[in-house]
């Protein structure tokens, strides 16, 4: 698989975001291409989470940077709220940015260490001039006890006195304080221990029910995505493999790939060892991808059509798309 | 089989400037030859300082006490650059952070032929053909033209199959892993394992598996010790730890993982509360605050390490399924 196509887009729904084509290639050297993205599509319906699942070096992160133009994709296009954001000029998408907000995978590097909790999340109202100080005070205080911390301990301190756990709860936090429509998680809880990954997931689904977000959720372990998302996209070396419904897509895995992900959680029990039996090595270079279907130099199934011609999305049940012209049967 | 390593009663202190902060309290461990041990708990809870303060590999800045027997020789008490002669040979640890663990100036083949050449004594040669054959051990593609490469130029998953090859060069009777696979992705991090696990089953070498992650020890130990704050709390064969669990927070952290059969929006169980100040000695079970079947007792009176049978024991006044 890895493959393209927009038979999973849905024109008619109520979408927050529609990507289509997308492409985003970095150049190293001279002759050098690394091709991070190549042609996703993808839509998000308002109020779903969409994960986006893959290994590292998949384009995941990439992709979600790319939608917020930072920095532009190379080509294809990101409509967001119905304006199409590749073509927007500076000024006209520096005002689309409250409504489009980011947390990033490590909470203690993304805040700056020398600012107190509250300058953290004043500086973006005072940016955007939401209110006078008493204002700003009564949002930061609602924020912090939104992500169940206590204003009156937490908000002279600074990020270097916090836990991991603690340091994602302010930029979940700040995250919010614009408003946002749209929040792209990229790997919010990898660097978190499993007791705090609970807490984290627990609180990003408490926000998105009360703040009535759409959330795209990037990650590489699909067990954490299975209890927040309500569509999965997963993708390798640039391209979609699979997407689904989180149980559709464990219960009736279609693409290679996702049984490989999917056999590879680690399970808590001693008489159901973990099995790394499905697929071997690591991705090919993004420099250089395979042929066909990027996928075929690690697959059981592969076959010369593979290599000649890339599979396209098709609907294998309902809301299941897959991208392999050898998918798994029954 | 016979002992390989006895830790018996041993604490880590470290002095800070809010007071001295306890680490590891009063643990006690044995491992035989062969055998694997999973270390599990939170950050914070001690497990990589006691892997550390086995190797001898703690900073000034900490108090070691207690007795470590390696090979019923005890090693505790010896100075630092007899210890130094076990590196590589007796123990050898496979770091956490594999991007920072390896010299980024410094070739591949420089890295894997050090201890080769300082411990066994081999000439450059015979370290070279070695250090091939290392590379195809833990399956590098390619090992001759990877000797000349760079860390920065490979993949994270490379770079902890090198660390793999290193620690194992002087064939170790004891590997301490701290962590071997949380920087990986899950497609590795299955490979990583099993190849360690295949390793070990070549060469009889004993492990001690530091991680957070209980999914990660079940199917790659022969026996699990669950740190918290500092104490062993529970400790037992791996079978019997996951059919028999006796102490709450074990069950709170097996709880916590998120699994492939957690329905589609559920609250995922979480463990509420922080682990406790370390630098305060406060009265009761330190779990306390954060145990969903705390009783007056538990918080007047720290519980002692208590005997379920089958090697197995818990630190609980209020075990899970009563006293036996």
């Amino acid at each position: 698989m890895a493959g393209s196509g927009k038979a999973h887009m849905r024109p008619d729904g109520d979408t927050v975001l529609t990507v289509e084509d997308l492409t985003v290639e970095f150049k190293l050297g001279k002759d050098k291409i690394v091709k991070a993205v190549s042609g996703v599509s993808f839509d998000l319906v308002r109020g779903e989470t969409l994960a986006v699942v893959g290994e590292s070096g998949c384009g995941k992160s990439t992709l979600g940077k790319a939608i917020l133009q930072l920095p532009k994709p190379n080509s294809g296009s990101v409509n967001f709220l119905s304006t199409e954001l590749t073509t927007l000029g500076k000024k006209e998408l520096r005002d689309m940015r409250p409504a489009m907000q980011m947390i990033f995978q490590d909470p203690v590097s993304s805040l700056d260490p020398r600012l107190p909790v509250s300058e953290v999340l004043a500086e973006p109202l005072r940016v955007w001039k939401r209110g006078n100080q008493v204002e700003i005070d009564a949002k930061i205080d609602e924020l912090l006890n939104a992500v169940n911390l206590d204003p009156k301990v937490v908000r002279d301190r600074r990020s270097y006195e916090f836990s991991g756990g603690q340091c994602q709860r302010i930029s979940i936090a700040r995250a919010l304080a614009l408003d946002p429509t749209m929040i792209i998680c990229d790997e919010p809880v990898s660097a978190l221990d499993v007791s705090v990954q609970a807490q984290i997931l627990n609180l990003l689904q408490d926000m998105k029910d009360r703040y009535g977000l759409t959330l795209m959720f990037i990650s590489h372990d699909l067990a954490v995505v299975k209890a927040v998302s309500t569509r999965v996209m997963v993708m390798y070396l640039g391209k979609v493999c699979e997407v689904a419904p989180p149980d559709e897509l464990y219960q009736n895995t279609k693409h290679h790939y996702t049984r490989a992900l999917v056999a590879s959680v680690p399970i808590p029990d001693p008489e159901r060892p973990i099995s790394s039996g499905f697929i071997q090595g690591e991705p090919p270079s993004p420099m250089n991808p395979p042929s066909g279907c990027r996928f075929r130099t690690r697959c059981p199934a592969a076959s010369e059509k593979c290599a000649a011609e890339e599979p396209q999305l098709r609907e294998v049940a309902v809301g299941h798309f897959v991208a392999c012209h050898h998918p798994i049967e029954e | 089989m016979s002992s390989l390593l006895k830790i018996d009663g041993m604490s880590v202190t470290f002095a800070t400037p809010r007071g001295n902060l306890r680490a590891v309290n009063d643990v006690t461990i044995e491992l035989l030859q062969g055998e694997s041990l999973g270390v599990v708990g939170e950050s914070g809870s001690g497990k990589t300082v006691l892997s550390r303060a086995t190797m001898g590999l703690l900073p000034g800045t900490a108090t070691r006490t207690g007795t470590i027997t390696y090979n019923g020789k005890v090693i505790s008490e010896l100075p630092k650059d007899e210890v130094r002669e076990l590196w590589g040979t007796g123990m050898a640890m496979i770091f956490q952070d594999p991007m920072t663990a390896l010299n980024p100036v410094r070739r591949i083949g420089s890295q894997l032929t050090e201890s080769l050449t300082v411990r066994l004594g081999m000439d450059k040669k015979a370290a070279k053909l070695k250090a091939i054959e290392l590379l195809k051990r833990v399956r590098i593609p390619d090992p001759e033209s990877m000797l000349r490469k760079f860390p920065y130029q490979l993949s994270g998953g490379m770079r902890q199959r090198i660390m793999i090859a290193i620690a194992v060069s002087c064939e170790p009777e004891l590997l301490f892993a701290d962590e071997p696979t949380t920087a990986l992705d899950v497609t590795v991090q299955a490979q990583v394992l099993d190849l360690i696990t295949e390793l070990r089953k070549e060469s009889n070498m004993a492990m001690i598996l530091v991680t957070h992650d209980l999914g990660v020890v079940a199917g790659h130990t022969d026996k699990i010790a669950v740190m918290y704050a500092g104490d062993v709390v529970e400790y037992a064969p791996t079978r019997q730890l996951f059919s028999n669990m006796k102490m709450p927070y074990t069950e709170a952290l097996l709880k916590s993982i998120p699994r492939l059969e957690t329905p589609t929006g559920s609250r995922l169980p979480v463990i509420e509360g922080r682990l406790p100040d370390p630098t305060k000695n406060e009265p009761g079970c330190p779990f306390a605050n954060r145990c969903p079947y705390v009783q007056d007792k538990c918080r007047a009176e720290k519980p002692p390490l208590k005997d379920a049978g089958n090697n197995h024991f818990y630190r609980c006044w209020f075990p899970i399924g009563g006293e036996k």
